[in-house]
């Protein structure tokens, strides 16, 4: 006998007197139709309100935000975050056509690497694909657009959102990736993003920049 | 790791005499539960996530077989391998081939409690592969050659001091005048000595919080980035997880998320929350080439269909021993083997034996802070009970108790004697200790007053104090 049947022998034994055919129903049914559970109302706002909760979590989770008009205004906010903080005029960007075709070159002196980061970058950019009012949470997910190691090695972190991806819940956001992805598919790496990198592991103290980034800034376009 | 849960009582009386410790624990009544309690209080709909994440669990518990090969078709479709083990020995024995086949000699870990339950790293160790920890909880007590004593403050025991002593005597290509008073000093020196461990290693190795029947994925929950860097910068990803991780769906995951980081640090969400389905694909820039998924048994699929099968819904928040007034006193070290209070002594029982873990569901006044603050609601203090009558039964407590327990049984079988002791005892207890209130010293209780006092008693029984209540009351009415 395998380990796998032994192992799954063995729950089936523990679950003995359970009605196989009608477990196997309520199994398809759950993964098929995806109960959607209790959903807080914290986030469940209109389009406004919702955006301007999504801002005030994540600066609650000691992230910086902008906001700007359209995504034309990006590169200004990147190097004038970039200028603020005293670090190096470059960024580090994948692939994302709403990054790419962006006016960077208007932005003098700011070097503009491709792909993904190999640690020696000071700053990242990234797309999210959706923003969580609710927890001011960050959704991104992995692929030339946006490496995941830019979510990570980088000291700082910037990401752009788009206001019409701010969604007020976390289900909101699995249903755009089973749009996004196909039903039962999913990217390599989905990163749900709240806050910096911290640690409280030296006498409970939080201590912002344990491995990942130390800062993260968000741009909210729109 | 050697177990020494059947030496309980001992590694309780040091871990009290113990003043570093003593210090350490400080942090745990201080900090976890008032942001836990804030956190809490902030989301009205906390109780209805409760029972829902409660069901969830129930219903994939129900079905995890069904759950199990969903899942494991789904990780497969991505490009994923999944690995059955039915024993840490047989854990251990998939990595070390995937290791060796790979010829892999560092290892990075990701925080994983299920990586300690099966002792990977003197494995690995002695195999001549190195295991590098690299949550800094972790990571400080690899450097001490200790264990967790805390399931998500791995150094809970360990005080700011210790940590630089610790730092000065391992990272000697440091300067050794370098100032490190400042824990922001410990944590960036970390930092860039564990940078240099992720790109250098050929595997890493996370576990799981959630596996997602739906997806095929496995979420880890962190807020330090380690166990990200863990997994995207070396060419294979092994996660290690147990069976009952299994949730239905990416919805299901949502709803358990919103009351773990609450429950555990007192967060809305942790800082990252991951979801790793198969390896890079062909354009992918990055990620691991390989993704292996090793699901480990261990003895939970015996807990199925007992009384202890409320356990699997345990989600490993912590918030059980960073409320249990037993795990305050004694850390987690005491219970002497890998999971601390109230969970830990519900499961180690159920995983090494009641005659090695017996000890441990005794370590309770069976207050129930630990069910009322679990995000699971598992009933812990009733399933220690449990373990407690199936310790009786097989004879596993020490004489002294067994003749106690008798004697007790034989006055509470006989009202008309327990009344006639308990009132001749209790007044003089309740006189004896009038002045304080309390004894900070009784013949035969030395083991209970050494190290707390015991609250002297009314000086009337609760019986006699009752019924004088109800005579009042009457004379009230009339």
């Amino acid at each position: 006998m395998t380990p796998r049947d032994a192992i799954l022998g063995k729950i089936r034994g523990g679950l003995s007197g359970a009605d196989d055919a009608a477990r196997r129903a309520a199994v398809e049914a759950r993964l098929s139709t995806v109960p959607k559970g209790v959903i807080p109302a914290r986030g469940q706002l209109d389009d406004v309100s919702r955006v301007d909760l999504f801002c005030a979590m994540v600066e609650k989770v000691t992230c910086s935000v902008a906001r700007v008009r359209s995504h034309d205004h990006v590169p200004q906010a990147v190097s004038d975050y970039l200028r603020a903080r005293n670090l190096p005029h470059a960024i580090r960007v994948g692939e994302d056509r709403r990054l790419k075709t962006l006016p960077w070159d208007d932005i003098k002196t700011l070097e503009v690497r491709r792909g993904a980061s190999d640690g020696r970058d000071e700053a990242g950019l990234s797309h999210a694909m959706a923003g969580v009012a609710e927890t001011g949470t960050l959704v991104l997910s992995s692929g030339p657009d946006n490496p995941t190691t830019i979510n990570f090695l980088p000291e700082h972190h910037l990401v752009v959102v788009d206001a019409r991806d701010i969604a007020g819940d976390l289900e909101t956001v699995m249903a755009k990736v089973r749009n996004a992805f196909g039903k039962g598919k999913m990217p390599r790496t989905l990163n749900l993003i709240t806050g910096p990198s911290r640690s409280g592991d030296i006498e409970q103290k939080i201590i912002l920049g344990a491995h990942g980034p130390r800062a993260v800034h968000v741009i909210v376009v729109g | 790791m050697q177990i020494t849960s059947p030496d309980f009582k001992q590694n309780a009386r040091h871990a009290l005499d113990d003043v570093q410790l003593q210090k350490a624990l400080g942090n745990v009544r201080a900090g976890f539960i008032d942001k836990r309690q804030k956190a809490v209080d902030a989301l009205p709909e906390f109780e209805a996530l409760r029972d829902n994440a409660r069901d969830i669990k129930n219903h994939a518990l129900e079905n995890l077989d069904l759950y199990l090969e969903a899942y494991e078709q789904k990780v497969t479709a991505s490009g994923g391998q999944v690995h059955w083990a039915e024993t840490a020995a047989d854990a251990r024995s998939i990595v070390l081939d995937i290791c060796r086949t790979r010829g892999a000699r560092t290892v990075t870990k990701g925080k994983s409690m299920i990586t300690e339950e099966i002792e990977l790293n003197d494995f690995l160790d002695a195999a001549g592969i190195v295991p590098v920890e690299t949550d800094l909880g972790e990571y400080i007590i690899q450097l001490r050659g200790e264990h967790p004593s805390h399931i998500i403050a791995p150094a809970v025991h360990v005080n700011q001091d210790q940590v630089e002593a610790d730092f000065r005597r391992v990272h000697t290509h440091l300067a050794p005048d370098r100032d490190l008073t400042a824990p922001e000093t410990l944590l960036d020196e970390a930092r860039q000595v564990l940078r240099a461990k992720y790109f250098e290693a050929d595997i890493g190795i996370t576990g799981a919080n959630f596996l997602v029947a739906e997806t095929g994925s496995s979420i880890i929950v962190t807020n330090e980035g380690n166990g990200d860097l863990t997994q995207i910068l070396p060419r294979i990803h092994i996660v290690i997880a147990s069976i009952e991780k299994i949730v239905p769906t990416l919805d299901d995951a949502a709803q358990i998320l919103r009351v773990l980081a609450r429950s555990a640090t007192g967060q809305d969400m942790s800082v990252y929350t991951t979801l790793s389905t198969g390896p890079r694909r062909p354009d992918d820039p990055d990620g691991p080439d390989e993704y292996h998924v090793i699901l480990l048994d261990n003895g939970r699929s015996a807990m199925l269909g007992t009384e202890f099968q409320d356990m699997l819904r345990c989600i490993r928040c912590g918030a059980c021993m960073n409320h249990c007034p037993v795990y305050h006193s004694i850390g987690g070290h005491a219970y002497g083997w890998v999971y601390p209070g109230p969970m830990g002594a519900v499961l180690t029982p159920a995983l090494i034996g009641v005659d090695k873990g017996g000890h441990l569901p005794n370590a309770s006044t069976f207050c129930g802070r630990c069910e009322s603050v679990c995000p699971m609601k598992i009933p812990l203090p009733k399933m220690m009970r449990h373990w407690r009558e199936k310790e009786f039964e097989r004879g596993l407590n020490p004489a002294t108790q067994r003749y106690g327990l008798k004697a007790w049984a034989f006055f509470a079988r006989r009202p008309w004697l327990y009344r006639l002791a308990t009132s001749i005892a209790i007044p003089v207890l309740g006189t004896a200790g009038k002045a304080k209130g309390r004894f900070s010293w009784l013949p035969f209780a030395g083991g209970w007053t050494k190290h707390r006092e015991l609250p002297a008693p009314e000086t009337r029984t609760f019986r006699q104090q009752w019924s004088q209540r109800e005579a009042l009351k009457q004379g009230g009415a009339a």
